[in-house]
């Protein structure tokens, strides 16, 4: 998907997360920085895109839970773990590092969202 | 009513041992009511505990209960801050036994220590009530561990009969924080919305720094101020259940809103229906907001009425798990990489599940079939460390594959180097729904 009014940049640069694990099920929060990049995530981090990204590892259903209040949203990604951390032979059994993956997703910017250089992230009341 | 700080200074068995001591001195300067709880058992923890106390009935407690107590113990009893823990793992009892042991060394009186029980459902009674809950497939498995999350109630009874320590086996971890809140505001069990609010207290209190900047940093986005000395964290816990967290005076980390963000949706599916024993906690609603450097607010969390069933957990054997690595570097180093990978794959054949990991270009976010690392094309990395890693009920299986990787510093690609292997025993879980008539938590006073 390109759009030659808008910019592709990773997730990384306008959101942060967190993920953990339930059994093989993993839960990713996603939360943008910036009150005006919550609408991109809505638009773009859907449970399809979601899905796709994490296609890989075959989850059995993305389930995504909107929190407006908090500017995030959870995403619940089922039998993503094969197994979870009794079974999975992977080094990061409970998938700690699955909400670096998920903001290694490119979303489309227009140019006026981009994130400053050198600051994005950075969040002038509470840094 | 004076609003109840709660301290947190473990999240987990194995957490730093130093993080007490800042947290109660914070809590005796505020000279408020306050409780003090170390979260000591995930998932895991309870099976391996389980199997620490076959070896010795004495122990199956928090291995570390000692270092965790030992510099806040006095303290928290001479300025009357309730300690709440489930370090009592496999052995609650045992744990109680060694807080009066470490009282009577420190020159302290006998503290009135409660033990709250009904969790452990690996005995025969409880057997008999798991087993029909359990997949077929499980019939004939004999239980590691097996335990019934339990609620808050027992907690706060034992502490308003003047319990100074509430030793806990599996309870759900928000109740270590709600247990106190009960005691301290007299709430009831239909008391919905406080109940969900202190679990919610509970939730970001349960893993120690995960919410004041532990586990947060990411240089240039999201920077720590002094993460080697992160503080952890402190609830203030208002009557109507809302709290603002904050953490130790004088210390490192932070917290603020993208620190609270994290931790309140931390291991939580759909966040307007968060079970717990006590209450389902509806986030639907939540705000938070910053009060203050370090201190953000949380309110309207709501609260629905509790399930009727209560989770349990039961662990079985669950084979072996071996794991080796071998390292190339230099020209060509992903190629001898790559090479090294097929050897192995081709000398074991289809004996067991076996997954092989190129660190350096992808380890952890593969799956363990490897179609991921299949699908990436072979590049020029100079520093690759090949991870191979498999399971099987035989431990002999385990010990060969383990042997091939070994010997690919005899018979594999040029200059292989760094060899380590290490295999261990697994556990295996299976989750259940128990009616929570069935269930009977209860609390006793620990006798020295």
């Amino acid at each position: 998907m390109s759009n030659p009014l808008t910019v592709a940049i990773p997730l990384h640069a306008i959101a942060h997360a967190r993920s953990g694990d339930k059994g093989n099920h993993s839960n990713i929060c996603l939360f943008a920085y910036r009150p005006e990049h919550y609408a991109i995530l809505q638009a773009q981090v859907t449970e399809q895109s979601v899905a796709q990204l994490f296609s890989g590892r075959r989850p059995s259903a993305v389930r995504r839970y909107l929190l407006p209040l908090l500017g995030g949203m959870n995403f619940l990604i089922e039998n993503v773990l094969d197994g979870g951390v009794n079974e999975s032979l992977n080094l990061d059994m409970h998938g700690k590092a699955l909400s670096s993956y998920l903001l290694s997703m490119l979303v489309q910017l227009p140019p006026a969202l981009l994130p400053a250089a050198g600051h994005d992230g950075h969040h002038p009341h509470t840094g | 009513m004076e609003n109840l700080f709660v301290g947190s200074a473990a999240g987990g068995s194995g957490d730093r041992v130093d993080a007490a001591a800042p947290i109660v001195a914070t809590l005796i300067a505020s000279g408020h009511p306050a409780a003090l709880i170390f979260e000591n058992l995930a998932e895991r923890t309870l099976a391996f505990a389980q199997l620490a106390k076959r070896a010795n009935p004495a122990l199956g407690y928090e291995p570390l209960l000692d270092a965790e107590l030992r510099p806040i113990l006095a303290d928290c009893i001479r300025h009357g801050i309730a300690i709440v823990s489930n370090f009592g793992a496999a052995n609650p009892r045992g744990a109680a036994a060694h807080v009066f042991r470490l009282a009577a060394e420190l020159g302290l009186e006998p503290p009135r220590v409660a033990v709250v029980e009904g969790d452990d459902l690996a005995g025969p009674e409880g057997e008999s009530l798991l087993r029909p809950l359990l997949p077929p497939e499980r019939a004939g498995q004999p239980f590691v561990s097996a335990n019934v999350y339990l609620g808050a109630f027992e907690i706060a009874q034992a502490l308003q009969q003047g319990a100074q320590v509430v030793i806990t086996g599996r309870v759900a971890d928000p109740a270590l924080t709600l247990g106190p809140a009960i005691a301290h505001f007299g709430w009831g069990p239909q008391d919905w919305d406080r109940l969900a609010g202190a679990t919610m207290a509970g939730h970001l209190l349960e893993c120690g720094a995960q919410v004041s900047g532990g586990y947060f940093a990411d240089p240039g986005h999201k920077d720590v101020p002094d993460l080697a000395g992160v503080g952890y964290p402190i609830a203030e816990i208002m009557a109507d259940g809302s709290c603002v967290i904050g953490k130790a005076a004088d210390s490192g980390g932070l917290v603020d809103l993208r620190t609270v963000k994290e931790q309140l949706l931390y291991e939580i599916h759909d966040p307007a229906a968060y079970l717990t024993p006590d209450v389902v906690a509806d986030l639907s609603q939540a705000t938070l907001v910053q009060v203050g450097p370090n201190r953000v607010r949380l309110a309207g969390v709501r609260g629905h009425p509790r399930p009727a069933t209560l989770k349990a957990l039961a662990y079985f054997e669950g084979g072996w798990l071996g794991e080796a690595e071998i390292s190339y570097a230099g020209p060509n180093a992903e190629a001898r990489a790559r090479l090294a990978m097929e050897v192995v794959r081709q000398r074991m054949g289809a004996t067991m599940p076996l997954r092989f990991d190129l660190i350096g270009a992808m380890s952890i976010f593969g799956d363990d079939d490897g179609r991921m690392l299949s699908q990436q094309p072979p590049g020029h990395l100079q520093d690759v460390r090949l991870r191979a890693a498999g399971r099987h009920d035989d431990q002999a299986e385990i010990d060969r594959l383990l042997r091939e990787v070994y010997s690919l510093w005899l018979c594999g690609p040029a200059g292989g180097g760094g060899v380590r292997t290490a295999k261990r025993q697994r556990l295996s879980s299976t989750a259940c729904l128990v009616p929570r008539e069935a269930v009977r938590p209860t609390f006793i006073f620990a006798k020295p």
